[in-house]
């Protein structure tokens, strides 16, 4: 792959470097993206960019109340709707979105329970139209008064945990420390917004979109439609970034443009527009903590006592499963002789949260980040130090009931971060409140599904033989920017012995492709890439050293399929909420340098470090750029993104005032990776996704307040607050 | 060579169903739908929003995009943005923000970057305008788009035409930037994967290489 002489140097140099511990030809190498010059040139089609001579253009008509009851919905007498495809709850064969659960309708069927709920569909040829026949639509309520503040609601889910006798520590505490945290929603801005095409032929339903979960979407649709699985083919189409958002939601929008294809009897676009897409789909959990630690005057831990409160929003759509990876690393990466945490999610008449990069984690990672920095203050100690005296190492047990299997090493990840950021001298030189500051985080991320989710997935992988003497991939698992269609062939290619440009990777569609699960949890390269690199293996192993074309000629296509099996005792037990809920964890520190403008208090962050362990490496600069990405939305989300909630509807939902980074603010982001390599992730690769995610809201806070001399806990943390 | 399949099709569409719509509207009857269980509607009357024909349906116009003089029939109203994608078939100028604020849709009007989707497609006429698409087949700007593939600027992909487009005008008018300059002169276009600082690299890499022509 060609690669300039500068960019070897500079990056890849330093990357190239990891040793992965074999003789390996393609894991390990930036092989460059394969769709790279498509994409850099515009050919790269996405959903909007497909062509369908006389398709129809739809619209969704939502609700302007956030709680009540559809009185009466008036046409216009002076809009001849008969040229007009319009759909309503009645037209769908079983109102229900599958998700965790089917409470949430597909359309409103008489309830509305949040702002922006779809009532109805309505698609013409000329889109101008449909435009204005929405305004021409008049819908009456009785409105009742919503919920809309975290713990007034109904509670969504609820865990608990205790483990050792928290009790008595904290009686017998030196010191027990207590704050509140506070993290606010964010919007996902994938740049590509939310799309689905949708035509039907013979009783069978065809849809291409933008998604993350082709599987997902197939689902949702045979359940609201009462179809057989072989009548619907889902067709991923270049997608635009997902970051979680187009995980669940996208379920909503291909039933709703199926049912306007299925009336009108044409196929229909459904894409939304900037501003209907930021204000009606979902955002991360806004979050409460309350956090409260029991140690020794010398900071060593003894006991914990977290609440964890977050707001699930109108349905349930994935807030159970949030809510559990939040609670999974709300501990960080210490040990606690004694634990004790209540967390719940609560419905209120928000449209519904749904998932974001980090699902859950980098919510309570903020609050125990945030807290253990101001206990560390609290105790005038180091930060840095209070944790090093309190890290989890290999055969210590979670809360959670997990015996550390592996070596965190976080001891060498966060020295090598303090060296690369020279710590110490920064921290001695820069006063509180001088306006400057220095800061850090230290975490985890899981990788894949939490607890037993993996088990229940039992995703397969398929690979097989091409005529020109190859191979091609098949998988749900999507490319939405992160690099898959560069690193399952990598990986392929590598188990298989031949070349990496005989690997191809094919475009999911569920009529073609089995169903590896969902593109989420950081689970891609790791967990699927290790069924990719078994189903490899037995392809290598059937051909038996034959010649690919030769064999392709005589037999025809081989093919080869495999599916997940659980790591020998990785146990989770559901009901006990107790066991090991990942098979491994990514760990990682992060040190954060703040600016803050004396006059304005705009912040700024300079510098971002992050060492890191996510397993072996498969595409040195596509983690690179998962990392540097991650991180630059964990910057956003800490300084800048700041969803302004009116009766939960996002108000301020345009780019004009909704601010996410700039290259103007584009901080430089240092990223050392330190891999110790997992057993059962692709040749030793562990998650790397939602990891960057994690840190930089807490270090980036703690950094704020040390250049301000304040004792901020929440987040976003805007000027115009570090000001008063 | 050119794509007109599309608009062709639309512009039937626009024909038939526009013309019949406006035409109908005042006399097509009042119609209301409700659902199970709700009372039925009343008539709306009054306060009824009318339509009202603005402007003075479609023109013909000519527009010279990537050197090639291109026909197409659009409402006076109609974007730049929405000409090339949806008359000429040139889908990689993208809508994203639709605001002018996130440079997704960045075209190059006599070697300037504008935004698409503030600009009206009939001012543009004699003028020249090239897109990413442009960009990708002129030979001068080829080690620009080398430069973003070897420094894999683009994750999803979504934005990146327009901050080819607008590195291309920025490689232009300064054809040895500083890293400043190449910061501030792209911070008009949003990129949410987070590649900014390897659209620098790419950017400064092709400069010292000798630029673009």
């Amino acid at each position: 792959m060609p690669m300039s002489g500068e960019f070897k140097e500079k990056i890849l140099a330093p990357l190239m470097s990891i040793s992965t511990g074999k003789d390996l030809k393609f894991v390990g190498k930036s092989i460059l993206r394969k769709e790279g010059i498509d994409k850099v040139t515009g050919r790269a089609r996405y959903v909007d960019d497909v062509k369908t001579p006389g398709a129809l253009y739809g619209k969704t008509l939502r609700s302007s109340i956030a709680c009540g009851r559809i009185k009466k919905i008036s046409f216009a007498p002076n809009i001849p709707w008969d040229q007009f495809t319009i759909v309503d709850a009645r037209d769908v064969p079983y109102n229900r979105v599958l998700q965790i659960e089917s409470d949430q309708p597909v359309l409103c069927d008489g309830v509305v329970l949040h702002r922006e709920e779809p009532i109805l569909l309505i698609a013409h040829e000329d889109p101008g139209l449909v435009e204005t026949a929405i305004r021409s639509i008049t819908v009456e309520y009785e409105r009742e008064p919503g919920i809309f503040n975290i713990g007034e609601g109904r509670i969504l889910k609820q865990y608990d945990i205790e483990e050792g006798d928290w009790k008595k520590e904290f009686a017998a505490a030196e010191v027990v420390f207590e704050g509140e945290y506070k993290t606010g929603a964010q919007e996902h801005v994938y740049i590509e917004t939310n799309g689905f095409i949708a035509c039907w032929e013979d009783e069978c339903l065809t849809v291409h979109g933008s998604m993350q979960c082709p599987y997902y979407v197939h689902k949702a649709l045979k359940y609201a439609f009462k179809l057989q699985d072989d009548q619907i083919n889902v067709v991923q189409m270049t997608t635009g970034g997902g970051f979680g958002g187009k995980e669940d939601f996208p379920s909503v929008l291909a039933i709703h443009a199926a049912l306007l294809a299925k009336k009108s009897g044409r196929t229909v676009r459904l894409i939304y527009d900037r501003a209907e897409d930021m204000a009606s789909s979902t955002k991360r959990h806004p979050s409460i903590s309350k956090v409260r630690t029991a140690c020794t005057k010398d900071g060593i831990l003894r006991a914990i006592d977290f609440s964890f409160h977050i707001d699930g929003g109108a349905y349930i759509t994935l807030s159970p499963v949030v809510l559990s990876r939040g609670i999974v690393h709300a501990f960080g990466p210490y040990k606690w002789p004694a634990a004790k945490l209540h967390a719940q999610c609560f419905f209120t008449n928000s449209p519904p949260y749904g998932a974001f990069r980090g699902f859950g984690a980098p919510q309570s990672l903020f609050a125990i980040e945030a807290h253990m920095t101001a206990l560390a203050n609290h105790l005038g100690m180091d930060p840095a130090e209070l944790r090093r005296r309190n890290f989890i190492h290999r055969g210590d047990t979670m809360p959670t009931g997990q015996v550390v299997d592996e070596d965190p090493n976080m001891e060498a990840l966060l020295d090598r971060a303090l060296e690369l950021s020279d710590y110490k001298t920064k921290r001695a030189r820069w006063k509180r409140g001088g306006g400057k500051g220095i800061s850090l985080s230290t975490f985890m991320h899981g990788t894949g599904f939490t607890g037993s989710g993996e088990v229940y997935l039992a995703s397969r992988v398929g690979i097989a033989t091409t005529k020109d003497g190859g191979a091609e991939v098949r998988v749900s698992s999507t490319e939405i920017g992160q690099g898959t269609e560069t690193v399952f062939p990598q990986i392929a290619a590598e188990a298989l012995g031949i070349d990496i440009s005989k690997v191809s990777f094919r475009r999911p569609e569920t009529k073609v492709v089995p169903n590896s699960g969902p593109t989420v949890a950081s689970r891609t390269c790791s967990v699927v890439g290790k069924l990719v690199e078994r189903a490899a293996g037995k392809l290598k192993q059937r051909l038996a050293g034959a010649d690919i074309r030769q064999h392709y000629a005589q037999h025809g296509e081989a093919y080869e399929e495999v599916e997940y099996v659980p790591r020998p005792g990785l146990v989770w037990d559901d009901d006990k909420y107790k066991g090991s809920a990942y098979g491994a964890y990514s760990w990682c520190v992060n040190v954060a340098e703040v600016t803050v403008d004396p006059v304005t208090a705009m912040p700024r962050v300079d510098t971002l470090t992050a060492t890191v362990d996510v397993g072996t490496i498969i595409n040195p600069v596509l983690a690179h750029g998962q990392m540097e990405g991650g991180i630059a939305q964990g910057i956003g989300w800490a300084t800048c993104e700041n969803v302004v909630l009116k009766e939960g509807l996002m108000e301020n939902h345009h780019l004009t005032n909704y601010v996410i980074p700039t290259s103007a603010d584009a901080a430089r982001i240092v990223v050392e990776f330190m891999p110790s390599p997992y057993s059962e992730g692709a040749f030793g690769s562990k998650g790397v996704g939602e990891l960057p995610m994690d840190g930089p809201g807490p270090a980036i806070v703690s950094a704020l307040n040390d250049a301000m001399e304040a004792k901020f806990t929440h987040l976003p943390l805007l000027p115009e607050e570090m000001l008063k | 060579m050119h794509d007109d399949e599309q608009s062709d099709v639309q512009q039937a569409a626009f024909r038939t169903s526009r013309r019949g719509f406006l035409k109908g509207v005042g006399i097509a009857s009042a119609a209301t739908v409700v659902l199970p269980g709700l009372s039925l509607g009343q008539e709306e009357a009054a306060g009824t929003p009318g339509l009202k024909e603005f402007g003075s349906g479609p023109l013909e116009i000519s527009l010279k995009v990537n050197g090639d003089e291109r026909k197409l029939s659009i409402e006076p109203r109609t974007t730049l943005l929405d000409a090339l994608r949806t008359k000429l078939a040139l889908t990689g100028t993208k809508e994203i923000c639709d605001r002018g604020s996130c440079g997704g849709c960045t075209v190059l009007v006599d070697g300037r970057a504008m935004v698409s989707c503030m600009t009206l497609a009939i001012d543009m006429q004699g003028r020249e305008i090239t897109t990413a698409e442009g960009i990708g087949k002129d030979p001068g700007f080829a080690p620009l788009v080398d430069s973003f593939c070897e420094h894999d600027a683009a994750q999803c992909g979504f934005c990146i035409p327009g901050i080819l487009v607008r590195s291309a005008a920025l490689l232009k008018e300064i054809p040895n930037p500083t890293p400043l300059e190449i910061r501030e002169g792209l911070a008009g276009n949003i990129c949410r994967c987070g590649t900014y600082s390897r659209i620098f690299d790419a950017v400064e890499a092709c400069a010292k290489k000798g630029g673009v022509a």
